[in-house]
């Protein structure tokens, strides 16, 4: 049943595309990275896979979104938080990684060391096995996801106050995780990773591995949500975006459905940040802002709602152009982006996508 | 579960006296009744939109509910199909099915279809998808998810796009249809959910004289097997169409009896018609 409509997800030229994309992402810029010299002019520098991949983890997340905004109608201002947890349960793991490498020389991660503890916490229990932070990557964000939508979503709450209130959750969690008593390290988060699953985050074949396993998470997540937005099950969550009480009265209880996308989104969340981490070897409290999750919204609105493929472009042109204004011009970067958010509102609200379909369909008149 | 009609022959009520076995979750027409309310009180701020409300439909009766502004109409209905709760007072679906401890979807799954006063249909979904939305199967996550169309499904929805006259729309997005097409798109959902109560709020709003005479044969031909409820301001409509009707008047029942009796009545045209 699944396998039958599986090549029906994409025509033949958006399959084209994905081909190309995983050729592009597993093949030709693991190779550019790894086999060509660095003195060569083909040479792929490792910044330049480190942002890319990072770039992909992001577009996960834009992705993620976009199945609930996009199709769902639900708008989420906490979706950093997600990820965040995500990042932070693939981190436990990476820090029980470093073993006695750490500045501590202790078995314990060396935040604990500084705070004086003598023994892991109980919910550190299990870390050191990678299947068991694996779980932990989709059950965290899913369970809390579960438990928090299913209140909000059985008391109909919707709107703006539903995002209000996701935006609180992210901050209330950015609260709790800054506290050294948390046991999550506090205000520095985890850092100072030495290897995940025994091979060497500094090793560029490692690094080409995390790579190349975004691109296919990517590639993997989208046909996902595509494959559930063909379904009727997507057309029920269009419909419930667009007019709730008449799905209601067509017999359909939107509670199911709303949670079912809410939480699946939040999972993919969870997985995103935990590709991130090793990659970019950081995960600490910020992650959780309001103003990381308001982004991730923005890259969402930039590429196009309701489209899977327009956010992934949008987190890229986004963080594309904020790793080189960030650059160029630090102090303006938040500027920019607040401005490029009015404008997209105001002139493109279907986003890229929308504007690429329009001079499409005007060309063809 | 099949909400079958469940008569007092086939159930075996005749041999066992008044008693007969009722199912859970069915329609349980046996006493002839489809819809029973009795002393219904919503109030809003303390405002009374229902105020003591009694009303009483037979099984397959084609009912008009007439009133001005205010007289809780919508209010009836929105109680009728759970999205309001009374304060006090009962509300039965046939004999078993208490509508004041079901929720929305829960009631339209049993079998009352509603049709809103503004013409609400899926905009952003073409009008077969509309209908396949509402056809009548499992409605689960899961369900949905797998789901495929039949050919049973297709002859459905095939035919239910013929009555209400949109074959040749049926890949036309609905956001797109006039307004008198959207009434009739709302009207065929609701007969794709195969409802046994159909809830009308003001269903010919904005259709031309052709098609409400349309739409009052195809009323008239649903009554019997089907039971509805039609509320309407249109009294031109309601005459060509009602049996009884019923008029409400501050929230409780003013008159109710033949179309001629109720012109007739003093206080009707006092309130409603004289104005």
């Amino acid at each position: 049943m699944i396998i039958e409509r599986l090549p029906q997800l994409y025509g033949t030229k958006g399959w084209l595309v994905i081909a190309a994309f995983l050729a592009l992402v597993c093949v030709l810029m693991p190779a550019l990275y790894l086999a060509v010299p660095e003195d060569s002019p083909f040479h792929v520098p490792a910044w330049l896979i480190t942002l890319l991949g990072k770039i992909m983890c992001y577009a996960l997340v834009a992705l993620a979104m976009d199945l609930v905004w996009g199709y769902a109608g639900i708008l989420s201002l906490g979706h950093g938080l997600f990820f965040a947890l995500g990042g932070y349960a693939l981190g436990m793991y990476l820090m029980r990684m470093i073993g006695r490498e750490g500045e501590s020389g202790s078995e314990l991660p060396d935040f604990m060391v500084f705070l004086d503890w003598k023994e892991l916490p109980w919910y550190w229990a299990g870390t050191d096995q990678f299947w068991y932070c694996a779980l932990l990557i989709v059950l965290a964000p899913g369970l809390l996801a579960l438990v928090f939508g299913y209140f909000a979503f059985r008391s109909r709450i919707k709107g703006v106050y539903f995002s209000i209130i996701t935006q609180a959750l992210t901050f209330a969690a950015m609260l709790l995780f800054f506290r050294n008593d948390t046991g999550f390290g506090g205000n520095n988060g985890f850092t100072d990773f030495k290897r995940i699953l025994g091979f060497s985050l500094a090793d560029p074949a490692t690094k080409a591995t995390l790579f190349i396993a975004s691109g296919v998470t990517l590639i993997l997540a989208l046909l996902l949500c595509r494959y559930i937005v063909t379904s009727k099950l997507g057309r029920v969550l269009t419909a419930i975006r667009d007019t709730e009480s008449r799905v209601r009265f067509c017999g359909y209880n939107p509670l199911p459905y709303k949670l079912f996308a809410w939480t699946l989104s939040a999972m993919l969340c969870g997985i995103a940040g935990a590709l991130y981490v090793p990659q970019v070897g950081i995960i600490n409290p910020s992650e959780m802002s309001p103003a990381n999750s308001i982004e991730i919204a923005i890259w969402t609105a930039v590429g196009g709602r309701g489209t899977l493929v327009g956010p992934i472009i949008g987190a890229a042109l986004v963080n594309g152009a904020k790793s080189w204004f960030t650059v160029a011009f630090p102090e303006y970067w938040l500027y920019f982006l607040g401005l490029l958010f009015i404008l997209v509102t105001l002139f493109l609200p279907q986003g890229v996508m929308g504007l690429a379909q329009r001079l499409r369909s005007k060309r063809n008149t | 579960m099949k909400a079958e009609l469940t008569t007092s022959e086939i159930d075996g009520s005749e041999v066992t006296g008044l008693a007969h076995v009722a199912t859970p979750g069915a329609l349980d027409l046996s006493h002839g009744t489809v819809l029973y309310l009795d002393a219904v009180t919503v109030s809003f701020d303390g405002f009374r939109a229902l105020n003591e409300l009694s009303l009483t439909v037979d099984a397959g009766e084609l009912r008009c509910i007439i009133g001005p502004n205010g007289a809780g109409k919508t209010t009836l209905m929105d109680v009728i199909t759970g999205k309001t709760r009374p304060d006090s007072g009962t509300a039965y679906f046939g004999q078993t099915l208490d509508l004041t401890r079901l929720n929305e979807h829960e009631i339209a799954r049993t079998g009352i279809g509603r049709k809103f006063q503004k013409p609400t249909v899926f905009e952003h979904h073409t009008v077969f998808e509309n209908l396949e939305l509402a056809i009548k199967v499992d409605k689960g996550i899961w369900a949905s998810l797998f789901w495929r169309l039949g050919a049973e499904q297709k002859d459905r929805i095939a035919a239910t796009l013929d009555l209400i006259g949109l074959s040749a729309l049926a890949g036309r997005e609905a956001g797109t249809l006039s307004h008198g097409q959207k009434q009739w798109l709302e009207i065929g959902m609701l007969l794709a959910q195969e409802p046994k109560l159909l809830l009308l709020d003001e269903p010919v709003a904005g259709m031309t004289d052709a098609e409400r005479e349309r739409t009052a044969e195809l009323f008239t031909s649903l009554a019997g097997e089907h039971s509805l409820i039609v509320v309407e301001h249109d009294m031109e409509f309601v005459a060509s169409i009602a049996r009884k009707v019923t008029v409400l008047h501050e929230g409780r029942v003013l008159a109710e009896g033949a179309m001629e009796h109720v012109k007739n009545n003093e206080q009707v045209i006092e309130v409603y018609l004289g104005r």
